[in-house]
């Protein structure tokens, strides 16, 4: 479980970085907009990928594949597909 | 953040120049272009106006240099573009009367040339013409002799009676000239019918193109000669001619003299050729050193009028010393405006330093936002929809990242926002070089590239959440999602399809953006659009509660404090109450259902958060079987009684509290003798009356409640383009450029490169120029309506300063 919250915590302390840290270095005759820009994009962006990342923390359906997509996949991804038993001498 | 947060600070000051110094200190204002001059003198006339005269000098000057850059560009000569810096400042007063006499005697010259030139051309065409006529009547006189030899041969010359009538046929006049060649057949006609058929007439055709006497332009002209009996037939003939505009040449009928008389035009048409080539060579030189000063006179004459135009909203003081003028200034230039007036002074070496006021009032003065290249495409945004009222809350501040973020929501492709972010980085890098163009739809594009940039960027991190490259995936930190089937299970030829079961196959939670096993899956748009109708109204209902609170910052400022509690807290509560509650159960219900355990919280039992909330407001139940509960947690059914309770109840909150506020304030008012108002809102609406305040108030109110509920829904928009943008990418992926894979060897090779030629062109021109213009649409109204609607008033009015840059630009615009 102590990897579970590894992703979360970084992508939430980079996005405060740049949302909190980031304006108190803003410099120049435009700090208020540079200021309000780098605030909004670190709210908008967190709270989108915050979305996205909570509607799949308890998936409620999973996906549909064929045989072929599942074959690939497998193939693909590095999840070899076990035989119906391992043979034992 | 003092800048772009609010309009700024304009103050109305008050100028005394001296009329010596007057103009000089209105040219330094128009280069630095802080001052909205207000007219004082509205109700004077145009023509009484004191600097009348001068302005119209300038129109005589500028109609004198618009015919000389006529006669340019009728020569092709080339005008030199002037750079930013060497454009020239507005001529003083002893430069003007060297300019105008320059001009002046430009303007003549050309006018003399071109008039000369017009009788010279007429002159050279004559001689042409003339030279033709006697070229080609060889022919014609030759076989006039033929005729008359047949003619004499005929007679007999024993018969006495017929003596005298061979004497006349013998007699035989002709006349010569020039036609267009489409009338001579008219022109055939005509002489046929006049005559009777007594007409003989030959024609020959001139080589090439003629210049035409009357339009100038080329025509094909014809040679005729006409052989005729009789005095009166050739008068009747003469006639004809000049009605045809027929050219009438004198030509002998002798050889000998022919000869002579081609000889002599051939003299005289070299004389006009030489004279005709100096003349070209002259206007050539006086329009080629007049044309590198064109450009700088027609600077300095539109500042002069402007000027001029200005001083014209001045009214002199009483003792006639001094000029005084009004104008809105921005507070923070008002020293930038003091140092211009004060360095005029010293240019007119006047006596008496011009020096300005700040003068109280209760005017509503201009909106001005400084804005920068970057804020600019924003601002007009705003501006487009409405002028903020003055110091009024700005929506482009934040419009800057909500508004790229919003189109990025619908748009996101990282392939498609590379585009775009490719097309803005071009648009920015040769931003010099393209400011120059002129065109009214790459200007759009253009004025818009850093709007474009950041919509770039934005769809780049939200395909990258979406994992959607061209309606592919990439498997960057590899699927959540494990495969526990064994070769039997995968094998079997009976089962087509697997729906993977979340409890026994997700292991982890994909760490960024969405797990690429979706791509594939085949109820990926059942799964996608959950997430992305929550997404949307989570997004829209952070928007509004942010547009609702902006109205704080309005109401502080203006100190209408009472605002804050009778129309600011109701709407936040029923805002939050209903739709915040909302969110939050969308929050919790990904929070706490899921597949691992069975129970009221397995994905079975997993409540409609639609259905919840229409109850909710419904004051409505739902059967649910065992062992699914149709509340998510204990106590929910009367934490949302009482959160409906207290939303209706902000419902008179807000109809009502204002008006009632105002009528108790006017009560006790009353009381004492009854006071001035000095500003504020509530000074205003010490003049309306109550049933008024009440309709205004009960209209706002229903406003209100009703767009809270439909623009709720309005920003699903965000959802559906995202939809539809993904679908149609996938499309495009599979019908088009898919084909090209299904071929092998050297056919399929050749066949996708062509298919990739149509899938890149249909997905420019579809997914990111038609798309994008979809999204822009939908994203500037959930701006202009959903977001500021909420707070927004925008009853302003622009701030126009004078300002040279902004006349010469208008001026190449024309």
């Amino acid at each position: 479980m102590v990897s579970e919250w590894v992703a979360p915590i970084v992508i939430t302390s980079i996005w405060a970085f740049i949302g909190i840290i980031c304006p108190f270095f803003a410099r120049g005759p435009n700090r208020g907009v540079t200021q309000c820009c780098l605030m909004l994009t670190a709210a908008t962006c967190w709270l989108f990928w915050l979305c996205c990342y909570m509607t799949q923390l308890n998936p409620l359906i999973g996906p549909k594949l064929s045989m072929n997509e599942i074959m690939i996949m497998a193939r693909e991804w590095g999840n070899e597909i076990k035989d119906t038993m391992a043979v034992t001498v | 953040m003092g800048d772009m947060f609010r309009s700024e600070k304009m103050a109305l000051c008050q100028l005394f120049i001296q009329p010596e110094a007057a103009y000089a200190s209105i040219a330094e204002l128009g280069e630095k272009g802080c001052v909205q001059f207000r007219d004082l003198n509205e109700e004077v006339s145009a023509f009484q106006r004191k600097y009348v005269n001068e302005v119209r000098r300038c129109d005589d000057m500028e109609r004198r240099l618009r015919y000389v850059e006529s006669e340019m560009k009728k020569d092709e000569v080339k005008l030199p573009v002037l750079r930013p810096e060497e454009e020239p400042i507005a001529p003083n007063p002893r430069e003007i009367v060297d300019l105008e006499a320059q001009l002046e005697k430009t303007d003549n010259e050309l006018r003399e040339m071109s008039a000369n030139g017009a009788s010279l051309d007429a002159n050279f065409r004559h001689m042409q013409e003339l030279k033709y006529v006697l070229e080609n009547t060889e022919g014609f006189f030759s076989d006039q002799e033929v005729i008359n030899l047949d003619v004499n041969r005929k007679l007999d010359p024993e018969d006495p009676a017929n003596l005298p009538g061979a004497a006349q046929r013998g007699q035989l006049a002709f006349v010569a000239g020039v036609i267009k060649l489409e009338r001579f057949f008219s022109f055939e006609r005509m002489l046929w019918r006049i005559s009777r058929g007594n007409i003989f007439l030959r024609r020959a055709d001139i080589d090439g193109l003629v210049a035409d006497e009357e339009t100038g332009r080329p025509v094909l002209k014809t040679v005729f000669v006409a052989f005729f009996q009789g005095e009166q037939l050739k008068q009747r003939i003469k006639k004809v001619c000049t009605g045809y505009h027929a050219a009438v040449y004198p030509c002998p009928s002798s050889h000998a003299e022919r000869k002579e008389m081609i000889k002599d035009v051939n003299v005289r048409l070299e004389d006009l050729k030489l004279v005709l080539s100096q003349s070209a060579d002259h206007r050539s030189r006086v329009l080629n050193s007049a044309s590198k000063h064109l450009p700088r006179w027609s600077i300095m004459v539109r500042k002069m009028k402007a000027i001029y135009h200005i001083l014209n909203f001045f009214n002199p003081d009483v003792t006639g010393k001094c000029l005084i003028g009004e104008g809105w200034v921005p507070t923070n230039d008002i020293s930038t405006v003091q140092d211009a007036l004060a360095r005029a002074s010293k240019i007119s070496e006047s006596s008496i330093p011009a020096f300005m006021n700040v003068i109280e009032t209760n005017e509503m003065p201009p909106t001005y936002t400084r804005t920068n290249k970057f804020t600019n495409g924003f601002q007009n945004l705003v501006d487009s929809y409405g002028m903020a009222s003055y110091r009024e809350v700005n929506p482009a501040l934040y419009a800057c990242i909500t508004f790229p973020f919003l189109f990025a929501v619908m748009f996101g492709d990282l392939g498609h926002g590379l585009i775009l972010l490719l097309f803005a980085s071009w648009l920015i890098i040769k931003e010099k070089q393209l400011s120059s163009i002129k065109e009214e739809i790459f200007n759009i594009f253009f004025g818009g590239r850093y709007i474009i940039f950041l919509m770039g960027i934005f769809s780049i991190y939200t395909g990258f959440i979406y994992n959607d490259v061209f309606s592919k995936s990439m498997n960057i930190f590899g699927s959540a999602w494990h495969m526990n089937y064994t070769r039997d299970v995968v094998e079997d030829e009976n089962l087509k399809y697997i729906t993977l079961r979340p409890n026994d196959t997700v292991y982890k939670t994909y760490p960024f953006g969405m797990d690429p096993i979706w791509q594939l899956a085949d109820n990926k748009i059942i799964f996608l659009n959950t997430f992305k109708m929550k997404l949307s109204i989570i997004v829209g209902v952070i928007h509004m509660i942010f547009g609702v609170s902006m109205s704080v910052v309005n109401f502080a400022y203006y100190k209408k404090y009472a605002s804050i509690f009778l129309e600011f807290l109701p709407q936040v509560l029923f805002l939050l109450l209903l739709f915040g509650y909302m969110v939050f159960m969308m929050f919790f219900k990904w929070v706490v259902y899921n597949d691992t355990v069975e129970g009221p919280l397995s994905p079975a039992c997993a409540p409609s958060i639609l259905i919840l909330f229409i109850n909710m407001i419904l004051q409505g139940s739902q059967d649910t079987p065992e062992p699914c509960k149709e509340f998510m947690f204990d106590g929910q059914k009367s934490i949302q009684q009482v959160f409906v309770v207290v939303a209706i109840i902000c419902i008179p909150w807000m109809l009502l509290g204002k008006p009632l506020y105002i009528m108790i304030k006017r009560k006790t008012n009353g009381a004492p003798p009854p006071k001035p108002q000095s500003g504020g809102g509530e000074g205003h609406g010490e003049d309306d009356e109550m049933g008024e305040i009440f309709i205004h108030q009960a209209i706002h109110t229903i406003e209100y409640v009703l767009s809270t509920v439909s623009h709720t829904a309005s920003y699903l928009r965000l959802w559906a383009l995202s939809l539809a943008h993904a679908q149609l990418s996938e499309v495009l992926w599979n019908m088009v450029f898919s084909m090209g894979f299904k071929y092998d060897s050297y056919i399929g090779g050749i066949l996708i490169y062509v298919f990739f030629g149509a899938w890149a062109l249909l997905t420019v021109g579809i997914l990111v120029l038609i798309e994008g213009l979809s999204a822009f649409l939908h994203t500037l109204r959930l701006h202009w309506v959903e977001f500021m609607s909420k707070f927004y008033e925008g009853a302003g009015y622009a701030f126009e300063p004078f300002a040279f840059k902004t006349i010469l630009d208008v001026s190449e615009d024309d």
